[in-house]
C-alpha cells in the first residue's frame, strides 16, 4: 500500500506540473516516455526470468491451481465487455484493453498511453487503481457474495502482494498459496495481454 | 504492439541466463521502482498538459468505476464457477 502511494504521488505530481504550464521542455517529448517504457518492460522481464520461486510454482502446480486464473482473466473481460455496452465512447477492444491490467495499474496504464493516447492511458490507471482498493475495502462481502476465491478474483494481479491480506483475513491461511499463484501468474500475463489486446482491436 | 512484447521478452530470457548473480538481481527491482515512479510522473505532465482531459477526469473516472465494478463481479462470478467445480471437492 505504501508502494502505491508513492506511485501516485509521482503521478499527481506530474499532473501538477503539466497542468501548471512549467513544465519543461524535455520533459514534454514523446520520446523521452516511449524509451522509458521499454527500459521498464525489459527490467520487468529480467525480474520475471530471474524468480525462482515463479519456476517452482509451475513445476509444483495442480490443475485446479492452473486454470483459476483464467477463470479470472475470462470474468474480468466478460464483465467489462457488457459495461462497455453502456458506455458509448467506449469500444469493446478499448474496455478489454483497460481490463487486461488486472489491477497491475502502473504497466497496464504506461502501455495502454503510449499506444491509445492520454485519455484511455488516464482511464486504465483509474480503472486498476480501483480494482485493488475495491479490493481492499469489499473483500469481506465478496467472499460472502461469492465464495473463498472472491478476494483473489478481485484482487487479480494484485492478489500475490498488496491484496493479498484480504484473502488470508476472508478466504482463510490455505488459499494464501493459491492466492500468491494466481496473482503471480496474472501479474507476468499482464504486459503480454494488453499488448496482444491492442494488437488485435 | 509487438516491441512491447520483444523487449519483455529479451528481459525474460536476459533475467534466467543471470538467476544466479543474486548481486545483480537484487539491483532490478530498486531499477524497476525508479522507471515507474518516471513513468508515471511523464504520464501525470501529459495528462495535465490537456485541459480538454482534465476537465473530463468526472467522467474518466465514472466510466473507470463502472469497468472496474464489471471486472470485479465478472471475475468474482468466474471464480464461484471454478470454486465449485475444481475447489470445493477438495475441502471435502
Amino acid at each position: 500500500m505504501k508502494g502505491s502511494l508513492i506511485i501516485v504521488g509521482f503521478f499527481v505530481a506530474g499532473l501538477l506540473l503539466g497542468y501548471s504550464g512549467a513544465t519543461p521542455a524535455f520533459l514534454e517529448n514523446k520520446d523521452l516516455s516511449t524509451y522509458a517504457l521499454y527500459i521498464l518492460l525489459f527490467l520487468v522481464g529480467i525480474s520475471v526470468g530471474a524468480d525462482k520461486s515463479a519456476l517452482n510454482v509451475i513445476r509444483n502446480v495442480k490443475l485446479e491451481l492452473l486454470v483459476l486464473p483464467f477463470f479470472i482473466l475470462i470474468g474480468t473481460y466478460v464483465g467489462v465487455s457488457i459495461v462497455s455496452l453502456f458506455l458509448s465512447d467506449i469500444s469493446i477492444g478499448e474496455s478489454l484493453a483497460v481490463g487486461s491490467g488486472m489491477g497491475y495499474y502502473s504497466v497496464s496504464s504506461i502501455i495502454i498511453n503510449e499506444v491509445k493516447g492520454e485519455r484511455l492511458g488516464a482511464l486504465a490507471l483509474l480503472s486498476n487503481i480501483m480494482r485493488e482498493i475495491i479490493t481492499l475495502l469489499f473483500s469481506p462481502l465478496l467472499v460472502i457474495l461469492f465464495g473463498k476465491l472472491a478476494p483473489l478474483a478481485s484482487g487479480g494481479a494484485t492478489s500475490m502482494d498488496s491484496t493479498l491480506s484480504m484473502t488470508k483475513q476472508c478466504s482463510g491461511k490455505e488459499y494464501v498459496v493459491v492466492a500468491i499463484f494466481s496473482g503471480t501468474v496474472l501479474t507476468i500475463l499482464v504486459p503480454f495481454l494488453v499488448g496482444f489486446i491492442l494488437e488485435i482491436f | 504492439m509487438v516491441e512491447v512484447l520483444i523487449v519483455m521478452l529479451i528481459g525474460i530470457l536476459l533475467g534466467y541466463i543471470i538467476r544466479e548473480k543474486e548481486r545483480i538481481i537484487k539491483k532490478v527491482e530498486p531499477l524497476l521502482n525508479y522507471s515507474i515512479y518516471l513513468l508515471l510522473f511523464l504520464i501525470g505532465i501529459s495528462i495535465g498538459l490537456r485541459e480538454e482531459l482534465i476537465s473530463s477526469l468526472d467522467t474518466i473516472g465514472l466510466q473507470a468505476l463502472l469497468l472496474t465494478v464489471g471486472a470485479i463481479i465478472g471475475s468474482c462470478i468466474a471464480s464461484y464457477f471454478c470454486y465449485i467445480w475444481f475447489f470445493r471437492k477438495n475441502e471435502r
